[in-house]
């Protein structure tokens, strides 16, 4: 029998994630911040062909929006999104860093405006494959792995 | 050309046109009239060279300086935000020159405003006013931008001047030479990317070798400010000082450049010699700015 069966209850409306690099659920939890009343799976370390190890978030009763799954990107470059309507999945996407990201992460350089003023951030993909973003107003660039989310 | 915030957003060809236009104004200033345009200088950090150089510029074109130095006794300190301090001034002026020692603060300012932005330095990162008047000064120097042999001479580590210099000639074929103390090598990052551009470069710490191959000698301060060690700095204040006895080989043609202010790293002998051209190169600055000011404000012919 399928191990992720035995594991985790299939959701009748909401969204998976799957393919986590294995150890960051947390992280793309902390991306998607669930409301007091969202009822969330979250599976750590399970195993996978493609990836060894991974994880895997469900949300009952949300859909992720288009910002949201960006979002995930830059922790999960090799994320799948599916949105679930009545048990079955309705749209499967791959996640994909966008060419550009507003209001998201924060820049990490104390010297930077963004951390200064109140005002919304812009990085720019630079290099999709070593996740590099350069931030539109102190010009540093930095990976995914350096960033915070706002 | 809307603002000038970073050498990244000009183009070799744009960059073409503010030297021709520098040089041109030069030649005869009246060719431009800027009379009853207003230019307010909001520096949030003290600079003499830089506020005073644009403010000559505009003044030379007949224009009108308003301004700030510093934020004491100014609304800052009552604690505005930078984007209200902008906007009222873009209510008062035709552009806004900054200063700032925030990193992207120009950029940032210039989206707030609907006036033309210069960026007169943000911090470590861009100060593209210094950038071009350097472009200028090399071109009226050697008569040309092509395939120079430079030396970067100093704190090549956090220097924001030669970073941006290295990368403003890079389409020119260049060749330079890295010359700093191992503590204040170029940034990897910065090499690796001159070599990805097919950028010739070689990297020493032994001035005296090289100073007969070079046209250009870059010479640049080593700031104590960027230490956290004092005995660090100590190490490196005195690394590289240039005395008119160093240059006695060097090429006729070469001149030694340097942003200014110096404390000791050019002898005061070297002045008199035909390789100082730091002075020259502070007033190439104020055509340099000229340019900038009348293309901004849509006055360039």
């Amino acid at each position: 029998m399928n191990e992720l069966k035995v594991k985790v209850d299939p959701i009748k409306n909401g969204t998976v994630i799957d393919h986590i690099p294995a150890g960051r659920a947390q992280r793309v939890l902390a991306i998607l911040k669930p409301r007091s009343n969202d009822i969330v799976m979250l599976g750590m370390n399970f195993s996978s062909k493609a990836m060894q190890k991974k994880d895997i978030v469900k949300i009952e009763g949300r859909e992720l929006t288009k910002n949201e799954v960006n979002s995930i990107a830059l922790i999960a470059p090799d994320a799948k999104v599916s949105i679930i309507r009545d048990y079955k999945v309705a749209q499967k996407t791959k996640v994909e860093i966008p060419d550009f990201i507003e209001g998201l992460v924060s820049c990490s350089n104390p010297k930077c405006i963004t951390n200064a003023e109140p005002m919304q951030t812009r990085f720019q993909l630079i290099s999709a494959s070593k996740r590099e973003l350069a931030c539109q107003y102190c010009e540093r660039v930095f990976t995914a792995d350096e960033m915070d989310h706002i | 050309m809307k603002n000038l915030i970073s050498m990244r957003d000009l183009s070799a060809d744009k960059i073409v046109q503010l030297l021709a236009l520098a040089a041109k104004l030069e030649k005869d200033p009246s060719q431009i009239n800027l009379s009853r345009r207003v230019m307010a200088a909001m520096f949030y950090e003290a600079s003499t060279r830089t506020r005073m150089s644009f403010e000559s510029a505009m003044k030379r074109l007949g224009g009108e300086v308003i301004g700030m130095v510093g934020t004491s006794g100014t609304s800052v300190e009552k604690g505005e935000t930078l984007s209200d301090t902008a906007r009222v001034m873009a209510r008062y002026s035709d552009i806004i020159v900054m200063r700032h020692p925030m990193e992207g603060a120009a950029r940032y300012v210039s989206e707030q405003v609907n006036i033309p932005v210069v960026n007169a330095g943000d911090g470590a990162n861009q100060h593209p006013s210094q950038s071009l008047l350097d472009l200028y000064s090399i071109k009226k120097a050697q008569g040309t931008l092509e395939s120079l042999r430079l030396a970067l001479v100093g704190d090549l580590k956090y220097g924001r001047t030669v970073h941006s210099l290295a990368y403003a000639l890079a389409p020119f074929n260049p060749e330079f030479y890295f010359v700093s103390p191992s503590s204040l090598n170029m940034p990897s990052h910065i090499m690796n990317d001159l070599r990805t551009r097919g950028v010739k470069f070689h990297e020493t710490s032994e001035l005296g070798k090289i100073v007969d191959e070079v046209d250009i000698m870059y010479v640049t301060r080593i700031q104590r400010e960027r230490f956290p060690d004092r005995e660090e700095y100590e190490k490196v204040k005195n690394a590289y000082i240039i005395s008119a006895d160093l240059l006695k080989n060097a090429k006729d043609n070469m001149k030694v450049m340097h942003p200014l202010p110096r404390v000791n790293e050019i002898t005061t002998d070297v002045d008199t010699t035909k390789y100082a051209y730091y002075f020259d190169q502070a007033e190439n600055g104020v055509y340099m700015r000229q340019a900038i000011l009348s293309t901004l404000l849509g006055e360039a012919k």
